[in-house]
């Protein structure tokens, strides 16, 4: 029998990659191989609904655990691969087990940061977020009045301390740079969101210095800043990025630079290896980058297949997000990175905005905020490569149905 | 529980009893249903999962908000007065014997 097509990490790639080679009826035999014991599952609820114990496990599963095998998809959960051998075009697990592929997928995802142990961010009490493990050790300390200290303010922090104000939680947030969302988004997301979580009692601090965390007890019970401020917690979330799970592609010699690198049909440096998702590094308008978004995973695990079986594709998808915080449905169409200007356009109430971002007269991007109409029309106007001047989309009598359609 | 099915452009049909509360976006995927993606696992920001409901059924679907009539604008094929995202649309006793159409993206 001919090697299977193995797919190593049970992620949204990985689910999009066999959801499509399954649907493009392609004979070639898949084994799925992940290190949890799940099979893949939506990532983005786990720092929402999930946390918030408002959705069960089982709906967290892209496809339902036994879909795999209707479909003739051979799947081995809780098992790790220390190994890629090229030359034998094997996989090997941390048993030893050698496992031959005619081609190889990684989708190995990214891992979240954490604090060094020196400074106390192998604490118990210290949590990231990025798993259903995770949140099923944290939930139970999600308990009204209890302190939570969260270090960053990127989206899963932000996330996170919404879901602990709604649950009664105590929340201090503390940013190191001037303000949150520093890297990914322009001041006035920033203020948005920064008004958005005073508004909700959450005590959040930019340019705020930790210089450790503190311990009682065997347990984490705090924070010290620079300013020599001791700030108490009993639990505490690192969010403070996240970085591309690369060890078995460089260990197997695979080029790597931030992420396994790809072209622009998601093939590495060797032939037959094909990656995915948080895990890669790929070209895109002459900046090399690496997304972290279910978007990026599943529109580069589905062109695989279509790559795998015979189809002249490459990939240009538009980049798209979303968070979730309170009341506040934020949505992201495109990359503002590099841009040089914004436009600020108003929303229909007084917490709908929207930020148009901009490099030259070139629109990038859109970060909406409970504004769904920037986002669907504005995603129409920069796929059709429209690039509507700034002070007509600031304009809130212009009408962006007809900018996008006319 | 709700018998839903999906009819597809081919003439191809699924059926599947769907349990009450799951919106059919996840029991589209559960049950194979090709075409509906739900990439965005139905937070209303993909439009992947977009339905026509057999129109006698449509005021049992419930109300279209103010987002999904956004993002209905968003889908790959036209809308028409009957579109829905399926994600929006949660399985109920009352919905037993739904049709659903699937368009079929280009």
């Amino acid at each position: 029998m001919p090697a299977p097509v193995v797919i190593v990490g049970a992620g949204q790639a990985a689910a999009s990659f066999i959801s499509r080679h399954v649907a493009l009826g392609n004979s070639e035999a898949l084994l799925l191989i992940g290190e949890e014991p799940h099979p893949p599952y939506q990532r983005p609820p786990l720092s929402k609904k999930y946390l918030l114990g408002e959705l069960e496990r089982d709906r967290l599963f892209i496809r339902p655990r036994k879909w795999y095998a209707d479909q003739g998809v051979e799947t081995r959960f809780d098992t790790r691969i220390a190994e890629i051998r090229r030359v034998d075009k094997q996989v090997v697990t941390d048993n030893s087990e050698a496992i031959a592929y005619d081609k190889l997928i990684l989708c190995t995802g990214s891992h979240a940061r954490g604090l060094p142990a020196e400074i106390g961010g192998t604490l118990p009490g210290v949590y990231t977020l990025r798993s259903i493990s995770d949140i099923d050790r944290m939930a139970p300390e999600f308990q009204a009045g209890r302190k939570l200290l969260i270090v960053g303010g990127g989206y899963i922090g932000l996330e996170a301390a919404a879901v602990a104000r709604q649950l009664g939680l105590e929340v201090t947030l503390l940013e190191m740079a001037e303000r949150i969302l520093q890297r990914v988004a322009a001041a006035e997301t920033s203020r948005y969101f920064r008004e958005l979580h005073a508004g909700h009692g959450v005590d959040l601090r930019e340019s705020a210095q930790m210089t450790r965390l503190l311990e009682d007890d065997g347990k984490v019970c705090g924070a010290q800043l620079e300013s020599g401020e001791i700030v108490a917690a009993d639990l505490v979330l690192v969010g403070i990025g996240g970085s591309p799970n690369t060890e078995l592609a460089l260990a197997a010699g695979l080029d790597c630079d931030n992420g396994v690198q790809v072209n622009a049909t998601c093939q590495t440096s060797d032939p037959d290896i094909f990656a995915a998702g948080d895990c890669c590094n790929f070209s895109r308008g002459g900046q090399q980058i690496r997304l972290e978004s279910v978007q990026n995973a599943a529109d580069q695990g589905d062109l695989i297949a279509r790559v795998l079986a015979g189809e002249d594709v490459s990939y240009t998808a538009l980049p798209w997000f979303w968070s979730d915080q309170y009341d506040c449905k934020l949505q992201i169409v495109g990359l503002n990175l590099g841009h040089d200007h914004i436009a600020l356009r108003p929303g229909a109430s007084e917490s709908s905005l929207s930020v148009w971002y901009y490099r030259g007269d070139q629109l990038l991007a859109i970060d909406a905020m409970n504004e769904p109409r920037s986002y669907a029309f504005g995603r129409k106007i920069i796929e059709a490569g429209k690039n509507p001047a700034p002070e007509i989309v600031a304009d809130p009598a212009t009408d962006l149905k007809a900018l996008a359609l006319g | 529980m709700a018998n839903i099915t999906w009819k597809m452009e081919d003439g191809s049909e699924i059926a599947a009893d769907v349990k009450d509360g799951l919106n059919l976006m996840e029991a589209a995927t559960a049950n194979n249903v090709p075409h509906i993606e739900g990439e965005c696992g139905g937070c209303l920001s993909c439009a992947t999962c977009h339905v026509f409901v057999e129109p006698e059924w449509l005021a049992r679907t419930g109300e279209v908000d103010d987002i999904e009539d956004t993002m209905l604008e968003m889908t790959d094929v036209e809308r028409e007065d009957n579109s829905r995202l399926s994600c929006q649309i949660i399985a109920s006793p009352e919905l037993d014997g739904l049709v659903l159409y699937v368009p079929e993206p280009e």
